[in-house]
């Protein structure tokens, strides 16, 4: 039973964060501080991070209002990476509508898109040099486009088809992609934290020159594994960036639930005395510098960073929730740090580098790709239609060596599949 | 080879030396397992020998521990964390569990983690309820993993090689109640030493014992008592004192398990006993029975027989009327024997 106030004290509240706008209220986003472009400089990267807490509250930014590039983060790209920069992230756009729309149609389990913040991973990746190692989420497709892997490889994991490279074994998009510097997707969040650290003291205790990237949702910075791996990378000046991508929402779950009613993510560095930047996730630029500034630091043994993509979740969190329930429609079109591609594209335009005509032509060029890509990984199969690897293969790599035990089951699936067709079913 | 008298925390140490030394991938790393040489000393001298980046201490997050190793080893090492007390480990188990065992399977084997996590395990040395638990049962149940126990200061060493260098994921719990000496669970007598027992003449060199095999401690015909880690010892104290036929199978791994080996002892005697210091229910030895009964269900004389801990935390001061010791084992000899 619950006890009564003694008389003389105020009753305590419990407080319950409530995100301002509801399905049905106007989102009103005029109290989101955005300064103007360089109010937060670029320090030198050999910077000691307590000389640069402001960078944790402020915000990294590049293009101005007027869609120039400006200020010191500046840097400074060259017309055809930042042409490469917006058809990656078209590219990506293009490959979530289509898989999107696929699962729609049956054809696979789950997919989860990431309009609106395509530039936290493509222009990260961009950043990056491309044999350092990323320890992704599950919203940074854009990392595998960038890096050119194959795009037949992902549909077919996504359909989990025979041509899928992980047996279909993992829920659509848990790509793995070593070879590509891109690490097994879990599922489980932000385990990936302290991996990417593992993976960066592995590195430096090797005197090697490649550095680790790890990403991870505003939601999930409330897991364990985040603060272990901050711990670790401070306590061993570990060569990895931690990446917070503020999207706002974690499913239904308003970053609030996270902690932002009071602190930024990005000040969550302050405590553990490493760098932290709070960089405008929707300006491609800034986070290609934000990223390549952090970079140059674990590069040069200055340690970890922890950037946060200040962005926003522009569709639901995957094919399973209908954002419309817990959320305006129209707050993704109020957001008032624009979209990441429609400014990346206003600046290469601004520049005389672009215009309406060959972006047309790109979007188109991109569907087409997709569209074919499709068909070729449709070969293969789609989810649930019998071009599924063999049974076998749901034994296999539990371990190097299969046991007494896993060949005994194996065993068992092929008999319950004779039960099922027969005595003459054959595996093969 | 040469051989050395050693107890079960010098094999132990032995092993990494030996390891550290053969492959340069070997990464020591855990609380307080460096300068120091670990609360048990089981990591004693070798930071000194090895390097600070070889051999270090880490903060107190066992999920760190266990993410980082499962970083490292993607990236090619083959990390060795200590875990200071089985007690400890389940702030790291979503790693170990969701991470570390799965990488394998859930990559295709893109990456690969082997990771060897020791940690002691058990009780009899007045722990309490956190420094005393025997959590086997969780690491077997868990797909994708390996779990080691071994009983004297020769598998030990022998096993603990064997770990690290296999490719997936062990688990080593060490029975820390027998660092320092065979137990007998007589806990009223002298302790003896390990240089008493046959198990502490150790080779100094490098060897291996493959995982999955079982020991036969003692041959006989009556019954079969499967046990490992400081059981193995109990059981045999007891057996020898009751003057009992019991043929003593020491497990030695989990999984996998010598399940050959079990069949074919139950099959002759005709009676199982298992013995586990963990709690009783989803215990190891509810697993152990359920493979007896269907693998040699015809050749039983009588149920199989279960003594383990009771389904309570461990208790401090009433930690020997908690453990499974002579009192309880000769109990369920006497109910085994007589049907």
């Amino acid at each position: 039973m619950a006890q009564r106030p003694k008389d003389n004290l105020a009753p305590l509240r419990l407080h319950i964060p409530e995100p301002k706008f509801r399905p049905g209220d106007k989102a009103d986003f005029s109290d989101i501080v955005i300064p103007p472009v360089d109010v937060n400089q670029r320090p030198d990267e050999h910077v000691n991070p307590s000389d640069i807490h402001p960078l944790s509250y402020g915000l990294v930014r590049v293009l101005d209002d007027d869609h120039q590039a400006k200020g010191s983060w500046n840097p400074g790209l060259d017309p055809d990476k930042l042409r490469l920069m917006l058809r990656n992230m078209l590219t990506v756009r293009a490959f979530d509508d289509r898989m999107f729309r696929a699962q729609r149609q049956g054809k696979t389990s789950f997919y989860m898109k990431s309009f609106g913040e395509e530039a936290t991973s493509v222009a990260t990746t961009m950043a990056l040099h491309r044999d350092d190692m990323c320890f992704p989420s599950y919203r940074q497709q854009g990392i595998l486009i960038t890096r050119d892997y194959p795009m037949v490889h992902m549909m077919n994991q996504i359909y989990s088809n025979r041509g899928d490279k992980l047996k279909g074994r993992q829920l659509p998009i848990m790509y793995s992609a070593k070879d590509y510097g891109f690490f097994s997707v879990s599922g489980n969040l932000t385990t990936q934290y302290p991996q990417a650290v593992g993976w960066a003291m592995a590195s430096a205790s090797r005197a090697d020159t490649r550095i680790s990237a790890v990403w991870c949702g505003d939601g999930s910075t409330a897991e364990g594994d985040f603060h272990s791996a901050l711990t670790f990378a401070a306590v061993y000046n570990a060569p990895v960036i931690f990446q917070v991508v503020n999207n706002q929402w974690a499913i239904s779950s308003f970053s609030g639930f996270a902690g932002s009613e009071r602190t930024t993510f990005a000040a969550r560095a302050i405590g553990y005395g490493i760098a932290g930047l709070r960089v405008d996730g929707n300006d491609a630029l800034a986070v290609y510098a934000a990223m390549q500034w952090a970079a140059d630091r674990a590069r040069t043994n200055n340690g970890p960073t922890l950037i946060e993509y200040f962005t926003y979740r522009g569709e639901g969190h995957s094919t399973s929730d209908d954002p419309n329930a817990y959320r305006p429609a129209e707050e993704y079109a109020s957001w008032p740090l624009g979209d990441p591609v429609d400014r990346l594209k206003a600046h290469l335009v601004k520049l005389g580098e672009w215009d309406d005509d060959r972006h047309a032509a790109l979007l188109t060029e991109l569907s087409d790709q997709v569209k074919a890509t499709q068909k070729e990984a449709e070969k293969n199969g789609i989810l649930g239609h019998g071009l599924n690897h063999s049974f076998e293969t749901m034994f296999e790599d539990v371990f190097e060596e299969m046991p007494w035990h896993l060949k005994e089951q194996c065993e068992q699936v092929l008999e319950e599949q004779r039960d099922k067709f027969g005595p003459d079913w054959s595996a093969q | 080879m040469a051989t050395k008298t050693m107890n079960m925390i010098e094999a132990i140490n032995s092993a990494m030396d030996i390891m550290l030394e053969r492959d340069p991938e070997v990464v020591i790393m855990g609380e307080d397992v460096g300068y120091f040489g670990g609360v048990f000393r089981a990591t004693a001298g070798l930071q000194n020998k090895h390097g600070k980046t070889r051999v270090f201490d880490t903060p107190i997050t066992e999920c760190g521990i266990i993410g980082v190793g499962v970083g490292m080893a993607a990236y090619g090492l083959r990390p060795v964390p200590e875990i200071q007390f089985a007690d400890y480990i389940y702030p790291g188990l979503d790693q170990l569990v969701s991470e570390a065992a799965r990488m394998r399977y859930r990559s295709a084997g893109d990456f690969i983690c082997p990771m060897t996590v020791r940690s002691p395990f058990g009780g009899g040395i007045f722990g309490g309820q956190t420094h005393s638990q025997s959590p086997e049962s969780l690491f077997t149940h868990i797909c994708g993993i390996k779990t080691v126990i071994p009983a004297t200061p020769y598998d030990a060493k022998g096993l603990l090689i064997a770990a690290i260098e296999d490719n997936d994921p062990v688990i080593f719990f060490e029975p820390k109640r027998i660092y320092n000496g065979p137990f007998s669970g007589y806990y009223d007598r002298p302790v003896e030493p390990w240089s008493k027992h046959e198990g502490s003449d150790v080779p100094e060199d490098y060897y291996r014992i493959e995982l999955g095999k079982a020991a036969t401690i003692r041959e006989g015909q009556a019954v079969t008592v499967l046990c490992y880690g400081t059981m193995v010892h109990v059981v045999k104290a007891v057996v020898a004192d009751l003057g009992i036929d019991a043929e003593i199978i020491d497990l030695r791994c989990l999984l996998p398990l010598d399940i050959k080996a079990i069949e074919a002892s139950v099959k002759k005697t005709g009676r199982c006993m298992v013995v586990h210091e963990a709690t009783r229910t989803s215990g190891f030895g509810a697993e152990l029975a359920a493979l007896v009964q269907e693998r040699c269900f015809y050749h039983l004389e009588a149920p199989v027989e279960r003594v383990t801990g009771f389904d309570t935390p461990y208790p401090h001061s009433l930690e020997w009327a908690y453990f499974p010791g002579p009192i309880r084992i000769a109990r369920a000899f006497d109910k085994i024997m007589k049907d």
